[in-house]
């Protein structure tokens, strides 16, 4: 798992946020577009891309998607 | 003997799922009730827990997986004349619409609702279900409640129910009713996988009405009584047990 590539499949999920306003250390749930429809297209994609089962308290827990891909990478 | 409308005695009851959850339930208190009970289910290990807490003698279990249509025939050829089934057999799914892909369809639909169709008409072919008999489906609150990240989820539940009530006018001459069952959560296996946590779930459990999630036994309960003789006036119906709340 390589973090940059995260960043991106991370940002791919939202519809209206520009990418570049996603990196490391982008506290995601302060975007305006976060919502917990996000939230589930992130627990599909970690599961399609990674083949792992990331839960949405995991989600609630993590601040950075840094911390997200960290989570995700202990895994 | 006292007369008693919700007795299964005399009744051979077939329960599918039974290796869990609300299957599980419902065949442990169909045995309780007086009813031969036979329970599918795809789970060696996990059936035959379910088999050995079922009361009384005659039961049996089989171990299959009714999404393959050469081991729903196996079963059909097995079993004795039925008088009531419960198809509780089914899966979880959350997954955003945009993400749903025609594999996720494949294995949603097929386990949700082709199984459960399928085995239905080859039961009605084999000629295994009782004049007078009870059917019932497992659908869902979802099925008319919107949540996110469980639209084909609630389309499978949704299906069920529409198939369950053409079924029973197909089959009202024969006297064999036909209700589903509409849960809103349950505390099973099934609404703790695919990513949501259990104290995600409590929280939202303490937003219901009566202050808790169904449990299978709530659930055990409404499918014996449409079993049962007490619920001989119903078919074609849909009913919602949801411990008060109106979402899901």
């Amino acid at each position: 798992m390589e973090l940059n590539e995260f960043i991106t499949k991370f940002a791919d999920q939202f519809e209206d946020t520009d990418p570049a306003d996603i990196t490391a250390s982008t506290t995601y749930k302060d975007l305006d577009e976060w919502s917990s429809l996000i939230a589930f297209s992130v627990i599909a994609m970690v599961k399609v891309e990674y083949g792992k089962t990331l839960t949405g308290a995991e989600i609630r827990h993590c601040s950075t998607v840094e911390d997200l891909f960290n989570t995700i990478a202990a895994k | 003997m006292e007369k008693n409308p919700f007795s299964l005695s005399g009744k051979t009851v077939l329960v599918t799922g039974a290796s869990s959850g609300i299957g599980r339930a419902t065949a442990i208190l169909c045995s309780e009730m007086g009813a031969k009970v036979i329970i599918t289910g795809r789970n060696a290990e996990r059936l035959e827990d379910t088999f050995k807490a079922l009361e009384g003698d005659g039961h049996s279990k089989i171990i299959a997986d009714l999404c393959k249509a050469d081991q729903r025939e196996s079963i059909v050829g097995q079993i004795p004349l039925l008088d009531g089934i419960v198809h509780c057999a089914g899966i979880g799914h959350r997954k955003p619409a945009k993400s749903l892909t025609e594999d996720d369809i494949v294995s949603v639909m097929g386990a949700n609702f082709n199984s459960a169709v399928l085995f239905q008409a080859s039961l009605l072919n084999g000629r295994k279900i009782n004049k007078g008999a009870s059917i019932v489906f497992l659908s869902s609150r979802t099925a008319e409640v919107p949540t996110i990240a469980n639209a084909l989820y609630s389309a499978s539940k949704g299906a069920i129910q529409s198939y369950a009530r053409s079924l029973s006018l197909e089959l009202a001459p024969r006297q064999i009713r036909v209700n589903c069952i509409c849960p809103a959560m349950v505390w099973t296996p099934l609404v703790l996988g695919e990513g949501v946590t259990e104290e995600e779930l409590k929280e939202q459990e303490a937003l219901y009405p009566l202050k808790r999630y169904g449990k299978p036994e709530d659930i055990a309960n409404l499918a014996v009584f449409l079993l049962s003789s007490a619920s001989s006036w119903m078919t074609g119906t849909s009913i919602d047990i949801t411990g008060g709340a109106t979402g899901v």
